[in-house]
């Protein structure tokens, strides 16, 4: 609004009538460097907008659906829902009962999971990326072959997965017992306590090369004659990662840790496709259990209540790490 | 000045290409022309579906001018994408649903039900198959949806095992079933484990381990829903329960590794194999073709019924595709035109002679039907076959059964078969979260 008005003042002056002079025109030079500087922020409104929109819509209504009693039967008109207030959040923490621990458990192996998960999935794309660094034949190969994981589809490589899993005809059971002989009795790696690593493994294989080409980028960017001046000075290779690797990649891991933390924390598509649709317990990812309880028990707004908790908790995550990252830096 | 209007033009521009975007939802379809049909997958293959009905549609349009676009939709996707259509109102005119879902998707309100009159233009109530009747939503509710293709859990059993373990008819009780599925299980390869089980089981599929329990449970006399309340933790719900893991617990009879069977195909594979001598499916039709199976090589016969006292003599429960019209559609005629011609006679025979079903309607027979298989299914679908509870909470109690139960047949597989005790409680714990939710 306030830039029409600035508009229409600017052209209500008729240009070269009036007293020109520099005190005149300094001012309208500066208004003009305003307007200048403000135009990228205009052109970016519609986006914003939209960006609000299509990014806080779901969100906000995912809020509002879980303050109420949304089942099959107000789906069709779900605006008539009646209120449900705070019901939902509390049969979600009330740990007693079976919806509640049933979450709780579920939170607390995502816990684990994303632990696991992104802390190996660092230390292999460090490795990866640092070993790659100082190779010279066969780098580029060697870098193509370690991102397939990542560029393929997850349904295609999860499913591949699933083959070598299975117990009596996975190539996995095949290797350990009937060729090497290490294992006894062909163990279950789809269901049971197993299911977990299984499902440790499988995301790690499918994360790391993300962990991977961030690092690779970062190393880039570290300029050799550091590498050089510290060799003069003695320094080994053990030295050299240590004081000048990771202290300069700092910023791209602080980063990256957290884009793996939350991708991993609310991993739907492994678990679901690798157990075929029903996660044994012990591989029950959060977001598993937020798609049974809203999709297949029909109940939305306990499921929208489980979202909202995951979102406050995963901002809070951010915050917390944020904070203190950057105290450190 | 002539800067400064750039930047306006350019917020105008990008507004009116905004609004462009919102003003194209549209429908752009003919009305009363066209109407969207979401079939369900009936055969191994969406593209076989679409090759089964494409010529069938064709003879609709032919017949009233209406073009029919044509979706296969697989069940697995089917309830989420109605879930979606439902909130939102956009869906298609008519559809093809899972018959058990049929209580919970009529309480929602999107589907047109159907009263006398409506059904008048079918033919009647009369015209379909009582047992599949009772699939069509709640009881004493207008139906919302009309039986289209039936299944029933039948025995499949492999000739050459039983005559190789020198058994020659297929058990008729449970108690049979087992000594019958202790004969099969054999070491062939004299490793000294068995490489050939009695039974094959699709452990890790929730929705066929809750068709057991409903099933085995109903058999030896459970209610699930007494007065409209949910109750899972009766003594003969939990025995049925027990049942189903001891098949692979106590009696042996089935490979630990079925627990992690997720799809048919992982059973009709032993089966074909000569891994597992029997199998407990719904009708099949030709879907053995499939494995180079040719019927002489398998024999079916009704499920093994129970001699419990105080057991009923269920069989198998109502199993099937119906067909609903969608209340949100502009062309309700039109799709009860299609469902109409969906349900003819000759269409029925068609189709579920394509796909190996039993038809909905009674006045539709032929060859097709005179398989031994049909004869047994027909027949137990007329006398041994309960809907599942025809309740709006149905979908939660398939849920959270079929994944209780999943868990224990891995517990099972694993050495850990479930107690009565622990059985029941979780059971317990279930019908509390249906209560809750509902």
């Amino acid at each position: 609004m306030s830039t029409s008005t600035e508009r229409g003042r600017a052209g209500a002056a008729p240009p070269g009538a009036g007293p020109a002079g520099p005190a005149r025109r300094k001012p309208d030079s500066a208004r003009r460097t305003a307007w200048r500087r403000r135009t990228p922020y205009l052109f970016l409104i519609p986006a914003l907008l939209l960006e609000l929109f299509v990014h806080f819509g779901p969100m906000l209504a995912g809020v509002v659906m879980s303050v109420l009693k949304l089942t099959q039967y107000q789906l069709a008109r779900w605006w008539e829902a009646p209120w449900a207030g705070l019901d939902n959040y509390q049969v979600m923490l009330d740990v007693d009962q079976p919806t509640g621990a049933s979450l709780l458990h579920s939170f607390l192996v995502t816990t684990g999971f994303t632990v696991i998960v992104v802390a190996v999935s660092w230390g292999l794309g460090v490795a990866g990326a640092i070993s790659l660094q100082r190779m010279r034949a066969g780098r580029g190969t060697l870098r193509t072959l370690f991102l397939v994981p990542y560029a393929l589809p997850v349904f295609a490589a999860v499913i591949t997965w699933r083959f070598l899993l299975q117990r009596d005809n996975g190539m996995l059971n095949h290797v350990l017992s009937d060729q090497l002989g290490l294992l006894d009795g062909n163990a279950f790696y789809l269901i049971g306590g197993n299911s977990f690593w299984s499902l440790c493994v499988v995301t790690i294989w499918r994360e790391w090369p993300f962990a991977f080409l961030m690092i690779m980028a970062a190393l880039q960017s570290i300029p050799d004659d550091v590498y050089e001046a510290s060799g003069m000075d003695g320094a080994g290779p053990w030295r050299q990662l240590r004081s000048i690797t990771l202290p300069m990649i700092a910023p791209v891991n602080q980063v990256l840790i957290l884009v793996l933390a939350l991708r991993t924390f609310r991993d739907f598509e492994t678990p679901y496709v690798l157990f075929g649709g029903s996660a044994p317990d012990a591989a029950r990812l959060i977001s598993v259990e937020i798609y049974q309880n809203s999709f297949q028990t029909f109940n939305f707004g306990l499921g929208s209540a489980m979202s909202v908790l995951l979102l406050v908790f995963l901002m809070l995550l951010t915050g917390v790490y944020l904070t203190a990252t950057r105290r450190r830096a | 000045m002539r800067r400064s209007w750039r930047a306006p033009l350019g917020v105008l521009t990008a507004g009116l290409v905004l609004l462009a975007g919102t003003a194209c939802g549209g429908d752009d379809a003919a009305e009363g022309k066209v109407l969207t049909y979401w079939a369900s997958q009936q055969s191994p293959s969406v593209q076989r579906d679409k090759e089964i009905l494409t010529p069938e549609l064709a003879k609709f349009t032919a017949r009233t001018g209406i073009t029919v676009r044509l979706e296969v939709i697989p069940f697995t996707e089917l309830l989420n994408k109605i879930l979606t259509a439902t909130t939102s109102g956009q869906g298609p005119d008519v559809l093809n649903i899972g018959n058990t879902w049929s209580a919970s998707l009529q309480a929602t309100g999107a589907l047109m039900p159907w009263d006398e009159a409506k059904l008048g233009t079918l033919g009647g109530a009369a015209r379909f198959e009582p047992a599949a009747l009772q699939t069509t939503g709640a009881q004493g509710k207008a139906p919302a949806a009309v039986p289209l293709y039936n299944k029933v859990y039948q025995l499949y059993y492999n000739k050459k095992l039983f005559t190789a373990a020198g058994l020659t008819k297929p058990p008729a009780t449970w108690d049979e079933f087992v000594t019958t599925a202790k004969k099969l299980t054999r070491d062939t390869t004299g490793d000294g484990k068995p490489d050939q089980w009695g039974l094959s089981l699709r452990g890790q599929a929730a929705t066929v381990a809750l068709h057991y329990a409903y099933i085995l449970g109903s058999a030896q006399g459970a209610e699930y829903f007494p007065g409209g309340k949910p109750a899972f933790d009766s003594p003969p719900a939990v025995a049925g329960i027990r049942q189903y893991l001891g098949w692979m617990g106590s009696d042996k009879v089935v490979n630990p590794s079925d627990a992690e069977n997720a799809d048919w195909a992982d059973v009709y594979e032993a089966f074909a194999g000569g891994k597992a001598g029997m199998m407990l499916v719904q009708t099949l039709g030709r879907t053995l073709a499939d494995y180079k199976l040719s019927p002489d090589d398998y024999g079916v016969a009704p499920m093994p019924a129970s001699t419990v006292a105080g057991g009923k003599d269920v069989g198998s429960f109502v199993g099937g595709t119906n067909v609903a019209v969608f209340a949100s559609t502009r062309n309700e005629t039109g799709a009860i035109d299609l469902v109409k011609f969906l349900t003819s006679a000759p269409e029925q025979v068609t189709l579920n002679t394509a796909y190996g079903t039993i038809p909905a309607v009674r006045d539709a027979t032929g060859p097709a039907f005179e398989s031994p298989e049909m004869k047994i299914a027909r027949q137990t679908i007329a006398t041994r076959a309960v809907p599942m509870p025809r309740v709006p909470q149905e979908t939660q109690f398939e849920t959270l059964i079929g994944k209780n139960v999943v868990a224990w047949l891995a517990d099972t597989a694993t050495g850990k078969q479930p107690t009565d005790a622990q059985i029941s409680a979780a059971l317990q714990a279930a019908a509390g979260k249906v209560s809750a939710g509902g």
